[in-house]
């Protein structure tokens, strides 16, 4: 497969452009999107390609803009929601439960939902807590909703696309951080990620560490330095939270019979909680050692940059964590 | 609307809609009216006898909105509402029975059981629920005027909701948006004069048809006890919207004569306040009047039509009750739509 080097923003940014040109129902609304290219600059130079019809600058209203892309998606229409941050989609958060979410059911399956939902999600640099959070637990926590989290440039683009194709309501969180960072993306207008499948980041036998978001960069370097200790750590992003892979969580668990879960927001009620609850039903027995997790500090996050790395889990932290339970 | 001048006023109008009905076409709405109201006064009966559960909230007094917007309104232009769903649902050609099979769980109804009172839907009937949060409605409503405008397609599409609604965040979100990109919506406030248990004047400040002005939404004040004020309006509203101008807003003044749902016992009313305006106003009442008065019906005939409603309303309950519970296999169906549907 042919291979170019491209930022997560720009993969990003041409995932959503080949959906556009393939189906004319597709279109991108958010604030920020058009005239200014993007908060963020995602949607950089698509208001010259497909004009404004179709790359829509929103008022700052997301309960009406998401109840509006809600409504157009109930006719057919597979509408992109862009929000400037996941913490301001709050406000759209009716929309995207009780409406988004729930037709589909409460209709007998008459009235369907094709739509997408994205934007930062997470910690940013110093943006103190109404800036910073991950709310990946509380919208994949109900049916009818599908939450992935991309993590690399190619992964940005596959599920991007795969997301706009998918017949049900997807959120897709993204993080400010992961935009400018490079990486092989492969080319083809037709090259999707599943949705529900986890990438086996590396492969090693003494102990899994299971990210998503950017916990699985912390994963990665953590399990870098734990080579250089004699540990071979297997490195799991999840990238898509629901619906989750729980086969590439149980086998890896079963080769590796340790497992340490670094997520991205709260541990109370949290994502790592459902993993390790995931690991205690389906391969408690292959268990050397207890499943441990690594969230984020349950305050809300400062802002000083001294304060907010206090925050939020390190490799450093995963590394010692590891060393601990691998030689226990 | 009391008074010699309003009567007279009414009576111009009437005149002034001869051409656009025929006897025929009067009696039909006639009709559906009475067809409505004795379907809503048996659900709350069923209800009360214990068919049914949760929320249930009826439409009673409110009859002549639904039936003259749906008059006014073109094959194709899609409906959407609140909780207080049954009427829209009924008048947009979801059968009786399988809206009585909703409420009661039965395989027939029309969402499997899944939905009940508040949700029912009918795509390919345009008609698109049945909405629980209060206010949530409007911007759905405004989504599928966008898509209908994306599409360059001839529909319009009218939004109902409460006086209660008409407070709501996500109303004036809306009114923004649609003014702003000129969306074929027609905004319909059906005024009830109460939300929930509370007045209108203690709920609401200013009036309701100038919510829209800001955006420069044109609205108007109706009669909406009266089918012939409901029409008239509503005919006007879809000219100007079909005409590319931008949404419009038509705040309909009625009355819900029962509580807000089935276990509200209105106690923050007084019953002559009710019983006045049953009295005077009625929406059934007036257009049979109406049909004696000027196309020469009979009372009997009115009293046949009545009978005829309650034996339809019979039929659909006996239908419903026939049918067995909603299947359990649908519980695990529906949660999201496949990508091979």
């Amino acid at each position: 497969m042919k291979m170019i080097k491209q930022t997560y923003r720009d993969a990003l940014r041409d995932g959503m452009s080949e959906e556009m040109r393939r189906d004319n129902e597709v279109f991108l609304m958010g604030e920020e999107v058009a005239e200014y290219q993007g908060a963020y600059k995602c949607s950089a130079g698509m208001l010259d390609e497909f004009g404004p019809k179709r790359v829509i600058d929103s008022p700052i209203t997301e309960l009406g803009f998401t109840g509006l892309g809600v409504g157009a998606a109930f006719m057919g229409m597979r509408p992109i929601i862009e929000y400037m941050s996941w913490s301001f989609a709050l406000l759209s958060s009716d929309q995207i439960i009780n409406s988004a979410a729930k037709t589909y059911y409460m209709s007998g399956g008459k009235v369907g939902c094709p739509i997408v939902f994205r934007g930062i999600n997470g910690l940013g640099k110093m943006v103190a807590a109404q800036h910073s959070h991950d709310y990946t637990n509380m919208y994949a926590n109900c049916p009818g909703l599908k939450v992935v989290c991309p993590v690399t440039p190619a992964d940005a683009k596959g599920l991007i696309k795969a997301s706009v194709r998918d017949n049900a309501p997807v959120l897709v969180m993204e993080n400010e951080r992961l935009y400018g960072m490079e990486g092989d993306v492969p080319e083809g207008d037709d090259v999707l990620v599943e949705i529900g499948k986890a990438r086996l980041v590396k492969e090693g036998g003494d102990i899994t560490l299971i990210g998503y978001s950017m916990s699985v960069l912390e994963c990665e370097k953590a399990a870098e330095k734990l080579a250089k200790e004699g540990i071979d750590a297997e490195v799991i992003d999840l990238r898509s939270i629901r619906p989750l892979d729980k086969a590439s969580i149980v086998k890896s668990v079963q080769k590796t019979n340790r497992a340490i879960v670094v997520e991205e927001g709260y541990s109370f009620a949290g994502i790592a909680a459902e993993i390790m609850a995931v690991i205690s039903d389906e391969v408690f027995d292959a268990l050397d050692a207890p499943v441990e997790r690594m969230s984020l500090k349950d305050i809300p996050i400062p802002y000083a940059d001294h304060l907010e790395q206090a925050s939020i889990v390190q490799a450093e932290d995963i590394v010692r964590k590891a060393i601990s339970i691998c030689k226990r | 609307m009391a008074g010699k001048s309003a009567a007279k006023k009414k009576f111009n109008l009437v005149k002034s809609l001869h051409n656009q009905f025929t006897k025929d076409d009067l009696l039909e709405k006639y009709q559906t009216m009475i067809t409505l109201r004795r379907f809503q006064e048996k659900v709350g009966s069923l209800y009360q006898q214990g068919y049914m559960g949760g929320f249930c909230h009826l439409y009673i007094g409110q009859e002549a909105v639904v039936t003259g917007a749906k008059a006014a309104s073109q094959e194709g232009d899609d409906f959407i509402t609140t909780y207080r769903c049954h009427a829209h649902a009924a008048i947009s050609g979801i059968p009786m029975e399988e809206i009585l099979g909703e409420l009661m769980g039965r395989s027939t109804g029309i969402s499997k059981g899944k939905g009940g009172s508040m949700h029912m839907f009918d795509p390919k009937k345009h008609f698109w629920g049945g909405h629980g949060i209060v206010g949530g409605n409007v911007p759905l409503a405004t989504g599928m005027a966008f898509a209908a405008k994306y599409r360059e397609e001839d529909r319009v599409t009218l939004c109902f909701f409460g006086d209660g609604a008409a407070d709501s965040g996500a109303m004036f979100e809306s009114f923004n948006m649609a003014a702003l990109w000129k969306l074929p919506a027609l905004y319909i406030i059906e005024n009830n004069h109460f939300s929930m248990g509370t007045s209108r004047e203690r709920h609401s400040a200013g009036e309701f048809y100038k919510r829209g002005e800001p955006f420069g939404i044109p609205g108007k004040q109706v009669d909406g006890m009266d089918f012939f004020a409901v029409y008239e309006a509503v005919t006007e509203a879809c000219e100007y919207i079909r005409s590319g101008k931008g949404p419009m807003l038509l705040e309909m003044d009625t009355y819900r004569y029962k509580g807000h749902s089935m276990s509200d016992p209105a106690k923050y009313r007084k019953r002559e306040d009710v019983d006045g305006i049953k009295g005077e106003r009625d929406p059934i009442m007036q257009l049979g009047k109406a049909l004696m008065d000027n196309y020469k019906v009979k009372e009997d005939q009115l009293k046949d039509m009545d009978k005829k409603a309650k034996e339809e309303v019979k039929k659909a309950v006996d239908v419903a009750l026939d049918a067995p519970k909603a299947d359990m296999t649908g519980l695990y169906t529906d949660i999201m739509q496949s990508n091979n549907e």
